[in-house]
């Protein structure tokens, strides 16, 4: 499989990671042998399998809709890059 | 005395022949001599440590210490510790201290253990050679022009230099096992949902595991008592009663302790692409099963040739998902200049990460996306279950899975890092554990022609933690390669 630079980007837009040019021409060369890699499980007929999500058959937990949580969002928000009145800075979305 | 398992360390400190605090002093200033060489650890504290070897010191007094109180060790830094910076070798974590500890790091403080520092490992833990550090790359104790494995190289550096008796990782395709077989010490991935995942910073979720590192089989017993229990903050966690892992060790062994084992040998574990000296060392520990009771029989694991790309798809795509968080808003690194909030997480990003989690976020990114799915995401979790059955038909014969690790002793520093899909087959051997959820463990077994020790992996069933432990005791007290230390360390001891 040989993907193009144009779907390199495009793909690197869906992860919100930018690439240079530059930098496209190595990731493309990786990514190609990787999915040469990936590949080789196509050659196995998987008609009527069930896709396995988890190591375990395991139905997923319910709680009681409580409260469990304390207020942390002071000790929360010290760690953030950009913070005022309690509220995460980012830059202007709307005009 | 300093340097001895957990098991010896532990009796001396109940009847007062050492303290936990001489223990920790003595190993700190190990740590400052060879830490250096190996850049195992990304961060360390000795006041904090000897605080809370005061602490387990008078726990021990007192008379209600656990069989772990004032025994050191170290964290994988992927590991949430709250007060310390947690950074998963990332840049995009360079500064961030935890708010909250994991729930394994919280039981095993609550045991009374020592921390004393954070270990390094390959970013967000992707990687087999601990290179892809954003803080550079762990050096194996054994030779320091040589990986350590990875991703959790750091916590088998410090337990192999015996900087500490027991450290802390997550296995998410080999990540414990791996780095374990290529340092020269026993790792343990439990079976997924034993440990709690609670304050692991997600790589793959259905995959990632906690587990110990230690010198011995036994001393991983003791840490998994401590380590596993219900979380009801992890949905994934298994209620199931409480269980010590470490009770058919204590049974009466006599001649042949292992009589009734029956031991898997799948021929493809066998095959082409294992070193001749891995080959024999493996070869040679199965005479010693033998000769310790347990019998052998051939199977076969149909597709196992499929786990490494099944792993690439599932895992790649399960952490673009996870690392979608670092977004530079809520916590870590975020750009100096951008243009728009889309250019701010798009620089943020690629500053923030480095290219082995980019490359797995693309691959992820392309094969959740639209038009793809079917093709990788699907096929790869079909041929999941195809593999997990071909293991569930091999325990119909035999009670544990036994082979290599690794295909190799560790490598070179910078071997492998330019060819990607090199470093991921140095998983073969060990993904489908992760894919089938099932537990196992590397223990040391011998030494290649460079003088790299060489690990052998015993896998079992679901939940079977205590029978694999059993076998890998009763092999080290038959014989002695977990005991092995790396000369150059021994040399700095005697200086």
């Amino acid at each position: 499989m040989a993907l193009s630079s144009a779907e390199i980007q495009r793909i690197a837009h869906l992860a919100r990671i930018e690439i240079t040019p530059a930098e496209a021409v190595d990731v493309r060369a990786k990514l190609d042998s990787i999915f040469d890699l990936i590949g080789r499980m196509r050659a196995v007929d998987t008609a009527g399998i069930v896709p396995m999500s988890h190591a375990q058959d395991v139905t997923l937990p319910l709680r009681e809709d409580i409260v469990t949580e304390t207020d942390r969002r002071e000790l929360y928000q010290s760690v953030s890059p950009a913070v005022q009145n309690g509220l995460y800075l980012v830059p202007k979305v709307i005009e | 005395m300093f340097t001895a398992p957990i098991a010896e360390l532990a009796p001396a400190l109940a009847s007062k022949r050492l303290s936990s605090v001489e223990l920790t002093t003595a190993l700190f200033d190990r740590i400052d001599a060879l830490n250096p060489r190996l850049n195992a650890f990304l961060a360390r504290d000795r006041k904090r440590a000897l605080g809370a070897a005061r602490a387990a010191d008078a726990r021990l007094a007192a008379g209600n210490a656990s069989p772990l109180t004032g025994i050191p060790i170290a964290h994988k830094d992927v590991l949430m510790t709250a007060g310390w910076k947690t950074t998963c070798g990332s840049r995009m974590l360079e500064n961030f201290v935890a708010p909250y500890s994991a729930f394994v790091v919280e039981r095993l403080a609550d045991a009374g253990m020592v921390l004393v520092g954070k270990t390094n490992m390959d970013e967000f833990a992707m990687g087999s050679s601990s290179e892809t550090s954003y803080f550079g790359p762990v050096k194996n104790p054994w030779n320091v022009d040589y990986v350590p494995g990875g991703s959790s190289g750091g916590s088998s550096a410090v337990v192999a230099a015996r900087l500490v008796p027991a450290a802390t990782g997550t296995d998410t395709g080999g990540s414990i096992r791996q780095p374990a077989a290529l340092s020269g010490v026993c790792g343990l991935k439990p079976t997924y949902g034993v440990c709690s995942r609670y304050g692991l910073i997600a790589f793959a979720s259905s995959l990632d595991t906690p587990g110990p590192f230690a010198q011995t089989a036994e001393d991983c017993a003791l840490l998994l008592n401590a380590m596993a229990g219900h979380d009801p903050r992890d949905s994934t966690s298994v209620d199931r009663p409480r269980e010590d892992y470490a009770r058919l060790l204590r049974a009466p062994g006599g001649a042949k302790p292992l009589a009734g084992v029956r031991i898997g040998l799948p021929k493809e574990y066998f095959g082409e692409g294992v070193d001749t000296d891995v080959a024999a060392a493996v070869d040679a520990a199965l005479g010693e099963f033998r000769k310790l009771g347990a019998t052998t029989v051939e199977v076969t694991l149909p597709n196992l040739d499929l786990s490494v790309p099944v792993y690439y798809v599932i895992a790649s795509a399960e952490a673009s998902s996870n690392l979608a968080r670092f977004d530079g808003v809520r916590y870590g690194h975020r750009a100096a200049k951008y243009d728009d909030l889309t250019d701010m997480y798009k620089k943020t990003r690629a500053e923030g990460f480095g290219a082995e989690v980019k490359r797995r976020i693309l691959i992820g990114t392309y094969v959740l996306s639209h038009g793809y799915y079917d093709a990788y995401y699907l096929k790869a979790q079909q041929v999941r279950r195809l593999i997990a059955e071909g293991f569930q038909h091999a325990y119909q014969q035999c009670d544990l899975i036994l082979g290599p690790t690794a295909p190799t002793a560790a490598f070179k520093l910078g071997a492998k890092t330019s060819d990607p899909v090199q470093m991921y087959l140095n998983d073969i051997f060990t993904v489908a554990g992760n894919l089938t959820g099932a537990p196992a463990i590397s223990i040391p077994c011998g030494f290649d022609r460079n003088g790299l020790p060489i690990g052998l992996q015993l896998q079992g069933n679901h939940f079977r933690e205590s029978v694999i432990l059993n076998a890998a005791h009763r092999y080290q007290q038959a014989t002695d390669w977990q005991r092995r230390e790396p000369a150059d360390i021994a040399l700095e001891t005697a200086r």
